[in-house]
């Protein structure tokens, strides 16, 4: 199967002077799933937009394979971006929207498809625009794996679907692309669901990038520290202290990670429980208020 | 639902002693393979380098061994050899806690013993 590589150099995008996207430099590459995490109105739609080639950054570079990918038919095929459409139009059913698919995307696999239809129960003969919402999501998704693109953005519309959809939904993510190795790119904000899809993550807040790490270094940039409240204190006194919470003499701290050999022995030994924290509780961190932040 | 991890220690290692334990009690035998890493993702809810994390430690210890194209078998003797790693960790990972608890609760020796006494024999404590 053939890749494609992304590469964003410092993008930036502006609706009268506002900035939605502010200097924006990323790299996507084969064989990785990319979590795209921001909260409502954080720009995760522009980015992927930009990404897809939907319109133009209006500073900075987009790059498909190294080349601009705007207006571009070499590219613009293997790109597939799923938003969540509206289908109120859209009295054909969703066999048709198949046949649509199969003709304008090379790679698309239509037994694939019938066979992930059948997985989350999406009739193929009903018009779509009598499905429900999360029907209408159901088929974007199949239409978004089985299109078998090198660069796969979905934007949120795993959020549409019911629970045993979304988890069918994920199954069939992390199988895809163990068969499959491309770019997929998953926006969301239901991240305590999704953490273990992503092996790369980019937190996006107010149109600027505050992550892009692997999971794994993003994750332990936060540490929890767990002890009587005197204890934690004295611990945490000299250091960068993301987040606490006290119940009656416990305290927790949510500490900047990762904590160096030293500290953690003197934790330890000064009887602190360390723990790790999730992709949630970072990001809700991350991206929330002072004083707002209360999880 | 989301198996239940000990939010203190990485979750690669708990996942290693899960498998380890099934080899152990002979719910793997050797020379059976092991279930491939999308099974895991999909069963752990965890990333696949986290899996792969775990078993390529596996592999270096000598406990599976990978075929190419098929997938990740259980190793000749890796059962002995999971049990021998345990019997030299018994006394660190079980008795030394359990006495310093003992102690710090105030029970002697004596009426360890014969705690360890009485569920052998299959009474109540």
């Amino acid at each position: 199967m053939m890749t494609m590589s992304v590469e964003l150099q410092k993008v930036s995008y502006q609706i009268k002077q506002k900035d939605i996207l502010a200097d924006i430099s990323l790299e996507l590459k084969p064989g990785v799933t990319y979590g795209l995490l921001g909260r409502n109105g954080a720009g995760k739609t522009t980015l992927l937009s930009l990404i897809a080639s939907y319109m133009k950054p209006t500073q900075g570079k987009v790059r498909i394979d190294g080349e601009d990918p705007f207006e571009n038919e070499r590219t613009f095929p293997h790109v597939c971006f799923m938003y969540g459409g509206d289908y109120a139009e859209e009295s054909e059913p969703v066999s048709v929207y198949f046949d649509a698919a199969a003709r304008y995307r090379p790679n698309f696999d239509r037994e694939y498809a019938e066979e992930l239809a059948k997985r989350f129960e999406l009739p193929l003969d009903v018009p779509i625009n009598r499905l429900s919402g999360g029907m209408q999501s159901a088929m974007e998704a199949v239409i978004g794996l089985a299109a078998q693109a090198p660069v796969t953005l979905l934007d949120e519309i795993y959020t549409g679907m019911d629970a045993p959809n979304r988890k069918k939904f994920y199954e069939a993510v992390i199988e895809d692309q163990a068969d499959n190795p491309r770019i997929i790119v998953l926006s969301t904000h239901l991240v305590s669901e999704m953490d273990y899809l992503f092996d790369h993550v980019f937190v996006l807040h107010k149109g600027q990038m505050l992550a892009d790490d692997p999971s794994d270094t993003f994750i332990s940039k936060g540490v929890t520290l767990t002890g009587d409240a005197d204890t934690v204190d004295a611990f945490i006194s000299e250091r960068d202290v993301l987040q606490t919470k006290t119940l009656g003499n416990t305290k927790q701290a949510l500490v900047a990670g990762p904590l160096k050999d030293g500290d953690e022995e003197a934790a330890k030994k000064s009887g602190l429980e360390i723990g790790t924290v999730t992709m949630q509780d970072l990001f809700i961190h991350l991206t929330s208020k002072e004083g707002e932040d209360n999880a | 639902m989301k198996p239940a991890f000990d939010d203190r220690r990485p979750i690669f290692l708990q996942i290693k002693e899960q498998l380890e334990d099934q080899i152990v009690n002979g719910q793997l035998q050797e020379h059976e393979q092991i279930p491939s890493t999308t099974k895991m993702v999909q069963f752990y809810e965890v990333n696949h380098l986290t899996i792969a994390k775990g078993m390529n430690q596996l592999v270096d210890e000598g406990i599976i061994y990978k075929k190419r194209g098929v997938g990740m078998f259980v190793n000749e003797g890796a059962r002995e050899k999971l049990r021998q790693k345990r019997k030299e960790a018994f006394a660190d990972t079980y008795v030394r806690p359990m006495l310093q608890e003992a102690k710090k609760i105030g029970l002697s020796e004596q009426e360890v013993k014969h705690i360890i006494k009485t569920i052998e024999e299959g009474g109540e404590t």
